[in-house]
């Protein structure tokens, strides 16, 4: 029997994870993948050593209260980098809160990504300059906005996928459901990547989901199911690169679960020794996605002693730098509270703003007052 | 139902249409005067809608542009979302009121937030139409008034038409607006007819008086103000002069138009179906109460709808706001006996 593209058995995910590279490092053969080339596995190494420094710099910053809060990704840097580096400039990433690290690799200042973060506003940059939408809290909403991001591009006439990222937990929302559903019929160019990291704050997989895996919910939308290794950023970029190129030529949407683990607790608030073992830690440790690769580029000789000392002392340097700016105070004004509520100020908006300017202004009025008092009685 | 050819004859001609030709004529002419609007949602292709407000767009505009979605109401505002960031103006419809509480999380958490988000770098030109209030003899889930969850939200534009010719010029005023417009169409008043014109100068924001007073200000909006006109109508045999103020745009809310008035005839009503608790009309009472209390003759009162969940249809009569219950209320508003012994204004 001849298999179109059409039947069933092409939307289920193989049996085990896709991998390129295995635990050691070493290259295992993938039916109809290829090794991505030289140039982007020495790419994806340099992108996941400053996005690890990034990630381990921020979590430190919550501890010197330069940060409100930090949901680490470390442990996550294959699907953060990987993703990334699979896309094109034209195309759009949709990233959650704990993809900090990814929306810095598509190039967005690190200080402007940790606004958000730091509490000085929503989100702080420019979605439009990268292509990527604020970073969204409220789970799996994304996922929505990236089909309607693609599915106007497709009525536009523009080549562009929209790639967007949702954790294990969120495939447990009803949105993304919508979005698996609506993607499907309206054939949108989107890539949905969830990272199953293992747990949506305390809750385990086990207690999400009875599905034989993530990737197996594709076929009930009619959308092909693809399951990675999460921690093998060479099968991740490859899986994500064939996904964005099939959708740009207009086959659909794709389904893609990575199997990787969250090493730091849901945020810095967290406890995760309330929920999971240390064994169970070490045993992922034992499977990190950054040394796995430069295992493989040094036995390939792709990377020296040298590279890597190298590389480190940048990753150290853009730590020290975002350190150093994340230590310089910024100004607030409260009139922006009322700025951008609406395209243009309501009346009643403007009335509030000066409302609390004045409640401001005799707040000032009355500590100078006070002031002069104090310096009345020193004399 | 009329195709849109013979509307746009009728409007031309300047005979009286329905609210429902006058939106699906605001939905065309909008389409057609701009490529970057859509109309999407749940059976508006094919079918035209189920109140038949998008009859014909899908044949005359194309599937593109006219479209059934899958049955999800938190997918159709969620996408439009997408769209509107890539540079179109989805204008989407939601089946019922009470159908639209799915969308929920999608209209309070980013619809009406993105532009706040991104420092204005992301603007959402999105009007999410949606059919509301009773009066039909709609089972439950089919006539809730759900304004004040979308008013209490900030970044949303919240207006609804009382008459054809509103519906026409508040949908395309609407439609062109940068802001995200939830757009409450009081389905009780579909089927009422009055000549519309295509230019009108008032802006969306804007109350209108929709009928000259000196002695009670009856404040109004949607399925309610025909019935608070006509009340009006009747208290005129009591030698009671009552002002109408329809008021159009919910959020952002006309203080100028509604103080002016009160002002004048110093006493105010305000009459919704909305139940009354935290309905619409506390926050008008309060801001009446607050700008006009020196010229208050007596306390702002509410003809709302009771705090109950919407009724079946045999008791619906018992809930709604009536001529009789508007009546009363103006009865209670402390008139002065005079020396004729009629009651007066103060």
């Amino acid at each position: 029997m001849v298999t179109s593209p059409m039947t069933p058995e092409r939307l289920l995910p193989g049996p085990t994870p896709v991998t390129l590279l295995d635990a050691a490092g070493q290259a295992v053969p993938s039916d109809g993948l290829d090794m991505p080339a030289d140039q982007v596995l020495l790419a994806l190494y340099r992108m996941m050593v400053l996005g690890r420094r990034f990630d381990t710099q921020a979590t430190a910053l919550t501890k010197q209260g330069r940060l409100a809060v930090y949901p680490s990704a470390r442990g996550q840097e294959a699907c953060q980098i990987a993703a990334v580096a699979a896309l094109r400039p034209q195309d759009w990433l949709f990233p959650t809160y704990r993809d900090s690290m990814a929306v810095t690799a598509r190039g967005v200042d690190p200080v402007q990504v940790l606004t958000l973060l730091r509490g000085d506003w929503h989100s702080g940059y420019d979605p439009y300059q990268k292509r990527v939408a604020p970073q969204c809290t409220p789970l799996a909403t994304n996922t929505l906005h990236a089909v309607g991001m693609a599915r106007a591009a497709a009525i536009k006439g523009e080549d562009m996928v929209a790639l967007v990222m949702l954790g294990d937990g969120a495939t447990s929302e009803g949105d993304t459901h919508a979005a698996l559903n609506f993607a499907a019929v309206w054939k949108a160019p989107v890539v949905f990547l969830v990272q199953n990291n293992g747990y949506a704050i305390s809750v385990p997989l086990s207690k999400q989901t009875a599905a034989p895996s993530l990737a197996h919910k594709g076929i009930g939308y009619g959308v092909p199911g693809t399951l990675v290794d999460g921690n093998d950023a060479a099968a991740v970029y490859a899986v994500v690169r064939r996904a964005v190129t099939s959708a740009a030529s207009g086959a659909g949407p794709a389904l893609i679960e990575a199997l990787t683990y969250r090493v730091e607790a849901h945020t810095n608030a967290d406890d995760a020794t309330r929920y999971r073992s240390r064994d169970e830690v070490d045993s992922w440790l034992a499977r990190d996605p950054v040394t796995r690769l430069r295992e493989h580029l040094g036995r390939r000789g792709l990377l020296a002693a040298a590279d890597v000392a190298a590389l480190e002392a940048q990753a150290e340097a853009e730590a020290a730098a975002l350190r150093q700016r994340m230590n310089t105070g910024t100004r607030h004004d409260p009139a922006d509270l009322f700025r951008y509520v609406y395209a243009e100020q309501t009346p009643e908006l403007r009335r509030q703003q000066h409302e609390l300017a004045a409640e401001l202004a005799e707040l000032e009025l009355a500590e100078l007052e006070e002031a002069g008092t104090r310096d009345d009685d020193d004399r | 139902m009329t195709t849109t050819a013979e509307q746009d004859r009728a409007l031309a001609a300047g005979q009286a249409v329905t609210m429902a030709g006058a939106l699906n004529q605001a939905l065309s002419d909008a389409l057609s005067e701009d490529d970057t609007v859509l109309v999407f949602g749940e059976d508006v292709g094919t079918l035209g809608g189920v109140f038949r407000i998008t009859s014909g767009l899908a044949a005359a505009f194309g599937e593109t542009r006219v479209f059934d979605t899958p049955l999800a109401e938190s997918g159709i505002v969620g996408t439009a979302i997408g769209m509107a960031m890539n540079g179109l103006r989805p204008v989407v419809e939601m089946q019922f009121d009470a159908f639209a509480y799915p969308a929920f999380e999608q209209i309070t958490s980013h619809l009406a937030k993105l532009r706040n988000r991104t420092r204005g770098r992301v603007g959402l030109p999105i009007v999410i139409r949606i059919p509301y209030g009773g009066g039909i003899g709609g089972v439950e889930h089919h006539c809730d008034s759900s304004e004040a969850y979308y008013t209490h939200t900030a970044g949303l534009r919240v207006v609804t038409p009382g008459t054809p010719a509103d519906a026409y010029v508040l949908l395309r005023q609407a439609i062109k607006s940068p802001d995200p417009v939830i757009f409450l169409e009081p389905k009780r008043r579909y089927w009422s007819k009055e000549v519309v014109s295509a230019h009108a100068d008032i802006p969306m924001d804007r109350a209108v008086v929709r009928r000259s007073g000196s002695d009670v200000t009856l404040i109004t909006y949607g399925g309610a103000l025909a019935t608070t006109l006509e009340a009006a109508q009747a208290a005129e045999s009591d030698d009671r002069s009552v002002e109408v103020i329809d008021l159009r745009s919910l959020a952002p809310f006309d203080d100028e138009t509604v103080t002016a008035s009160v002002k004048r005839t110093g006493r105010a009503i305000v009459v919704h179906e909305a139940s009354r608790f935290c309905g619409y009309g506390a926050e008008v009472a309060a801001r009446v109460s607050e700008q006009c209390f020196h010229y208050l003759e007596a306390p702002v009162l509410r003809v709302a709808g009771f705090d109950i969940p919407y009724p079946p249809p045999s008791l619906e009569e018992y809930h709604l706001p009536s001529v009789d219950r508007i009546l009363a209320a103006i009865d209670r508003l402390q008139w002065r006996e005079t020396a004729s012994g009629a009651q007066a204004a103060g």
